[in-house]
């Protein structure tokens, strides 16, 4: 879309009614709007981190704190540690990859529109999913329990005999489709830098903030489908809440552990996790 | 918040240690003083204490006013290991960090813009064939350094020998205590290991084999060894040869869910002679007063013995400690507070007051019952 027709497109909006305006927004499959849809976003939910990281900090300002309960303050870690990383730190980056690749590679529109809006509703409604929780996890077992199980989530701390209530299957859902919109805008982004780079524009010659987006999205989708979707947080741990018993690997058995051998559900972590914060670090190279 | 005992348990000196030492060792040092009450400036002054830590306290492991949890006051093989190491890879990114940040500052510098300027653009340099395989290959080679430093401090420590006469223990984690086996010699315990000296030229080392009953734990001492983690279904192994006598302190290092915060590791290390009077101690059978008869018939009759182990009485439950010699201990609910028959009492009583969340329950006894079974409990030495 070129500037004209920008300066047109918001001349027309102010004269249309705010329903009008809204709907727009919402149903937008324009690169530079879904970048800012993204950015406003992950800046609500660093706020609501914030909070959290907030009530955390003043529970540890002196040792003994009875500010809030051990629950509650595993809750919170929980939840900041989640939000930060799936909530904040990716919906920045594919917001400012959504907004300056196709500007810095001279495309007019990501390569696949409608899927980035796809992506980034998806994005939106697995965060809204996991703060749901909040509301809806309490299921069977005690009032508003968000997510306790730590960001990283080890089985079988997530398993039904040590997370009891529906908490950690909000937690495994929201990241689950919050994870296919990953997925969705990392594909997108490389096949627009690889596909639609204007004449002219080898990859030798492609800024370096096109190629750091171009790495970052192939790492998101080594990480989030590898490890999230496969095996790490979703179907896998899904599973493993239902059927504790899928990896008997081991012959050494205790009683009350469900008889999985934990150390695979820690690999099947590392393959999601670190991959997912490095890529944070290396962004911010 | 959410306080729901009808009792408050208020902290006492012996569960702050942990917390308070390090404060307080810094308070004491003159370096402190003249910084005053301001309370950023003895923030800074900490952390440039902390800096110095390495140099002030590797002088001498001994002295006191350590706190129980440092790191940089290694008692233990594995735990000097890793201090070496830690130092070396401290020295390397502390020269990357200078000569990085020392370029950046004389670049700041050295162009800036200044009112002689002529306004020409400086000349442009494109590519360097000796610059770009400078910063190629020095990071490569730091890193293999940093990678072959690290491999073998774990070898090492993973691939020690094991001395015919090294103590074997078997930790056993639970949420949220330890629980700990001496399968040689006959003696189960809870959340205070007990381990004798080891002596440099005649090493009698603690091997422990970790398991879990439940969820991930962690095993940590830092002035002993590394983390070591306890996974369910997978035993793994860890050894410390502690050289000095003394209290070590630590705390479960993997989150383990409600009260992993409360999880707290204790290690007596004990000359050989304290060690084999304590283990002769810990392998009598429970002795069954008269006087207490009434609290042992409530402790044997109530829910007590579902989880809780006594010798010589019909209580051979395993989910919680075993109490056969529960006085011997310093502390009760795992190092959360004093052993202390009070602080017993609340706990039988209302264990949230001390430590919330955890799995002990209320037992809803009368105050009559809860006298006699806390006498009971108090001659189970």
């Amino acid at each position: 879309m070129s500037t004209d027709s920008i300066a047109t497109f918001n001349v027309d909006m102010a004269s249309r009614p705010l329903v009008a305006k809204l709907h727009e927004w919402v149903t937008t499959v324009d690169h530079k709007r879904l970048g800012l849809l993204y950015i406003v976003y992950s800046f609500i939910f660093l706020l609501i981190a914030g909070i959290e990281a907030t009530v955390i900090r003043i529970q540890l300002i002196r040792p003994h704190n009875n500010f809030v309960s051990p629950d509650v303050f595993n809750r919170m870690f929980t939840m900041h540690g989640t939000t930060m990383i799936f909530f904040v730190v990716m919906p920045m980056l594919f917001g400012f990859a959504n907004y300056l690749v196709p500007l810095m590679i001279g495309a007019r529109d990501m390569a696949f529109p409608r899927l980035n809006a796809f992506s980034f509703w998806l994005t939106a409604f697995g965060g809204i999913l996991l703060y749901f929780s909040f509301l809806g996890a309490n299921g069977l077992y005690g009032a508003g329990n968000a997510p306790d199980v730590g960001w990283f989530a080890y089985a079988p701390l997530t398993s039904k005999t040590f997370s009891l209530g529906h908490s950690t299957d909000f937690w495994t859902l929201s990241l689950l489709v919050s994870g296919f919109g990953s997925i969705g805008t990392a594909i997108n982004i490389i096949a627009t830098i690889l596909c639609m780079r204007c004449p002219g524009m080898t990859l030798g010659k492609m800024p370096l903030l096109a190629w750091l987006n171009l790495i970052m999205a192939v790492l998101v989708i080594l990480a989030m489908s590898s490890g999230s979707l496969r095996a790490g947080s979703s179907r896998v741990r899904f599973r493993f809440r239902d059927h504790p018993c899928l990896f008997p690997q081991s012959d050494f058995r205790l009683p009350r552990n469900g008889g999985c051998n934990g150390l695979h559900c820690l690999h099947r972590h590392e393959r999601m996790g670190p991959p997912h914060v490095h890529r944070r670090h290396e962004r911010k190279r | 918040m959410l306080s729901r005992g009808c009792v408050r348990f208020q902290p006492t000196a012996l569960s702050e240690e942990l917390s308070v030492t390090l404060m307080s060792e810094l308070r004491r040092d003159k370096k402190m003083r003249k910084f005053g009450s301001s309370d950023w400036l003895m923030r800074l002054g900490q952390v440039v204490l902390l800096l110095g830590l390495p140099i002030t306290t590797l002088a001498d492991p001994a002295d006191r006013s350590i706190s129980p949890t440092n790191i940089f006051a290694p008692v233990s093989t594995p735990a000097h290991s890793i201090i070496g190491l830690s130092l070396f890879v401290l020295a390397v990114t502390a020269a990357i960090f200078v000569i990085v940040a020392g370029l950046l500052v004389y670049c700041v510098v050295r162009f800036a813009n200044r009112a002689d300027d002529d306004g020409r653009e400086p000349p442009q340099v494109y590519g360097s064939n000796q610059v770009e395989l400078a910063w190629t290959v020095i990071p490569i080679l730091i890193s293999v350094v940093l990678f072959m430093a690290t491999a073998r401090v774990i070898a090492s420590v993973q691939k020690a020998a094991r001395p015919a006469d090294a103590i074997q223990v078997i930790a056993i984690g639970h949420q949220f205590w330890w629980e700990y086996r001496y399968p040689d010699l006959k003696v189960v315990t809870a959340n205070e290991l007990h381990v004798p000296v080891s002596d440099p030229a005649h090493p009698t080392p603690t091997f422990i084999t970790l398991l879990s009953a439940d969820t991930d734990h962690s095993f940590w001492v830092p002035r002993l060894a590394g983390k070591t983690d306890l996974i369910p279904n997978h035993p793994n192994t860890m050894w410390i040869d502690p050289q000095q006598t003394g209290l070590y302190l630590g705390q479960c290092a993997q989150y383990c869910g409600t009260q992993h915060a409360k999880m707290l590791l204790r290690v007596y290390v004990q000359s050989r002679e304290e060690f084999d009077r304590w283990i002769e101690e810990q392998s009598q059978p429970a002795q069954a007063s008269a006087a207490v008869s009434e609290g042992q018939h409530i402790f044997q009759t109530t829910a007590c013995i579902n989880c809780h182990a006594v010798n010589g009485t019909v209580g051979d439950g395993r989910f919680g400690p075993d109490l056969t010699h529960l006085m011997s201990r310093e502390t009760i609910a795992s190092g959360a507070a004093p052993n202390t028959p009070e602080n017993l009492r609340l706990w039988i009583q209302n264990p949230d007051a001390i430590k919330p969340g955890s799995k002990m329950p209320a037992m809803g006894l009368s105050d009559p019952e809860l006298d006699a079974l806390t006498a009971y409990l108090a001659t189970l030495r």
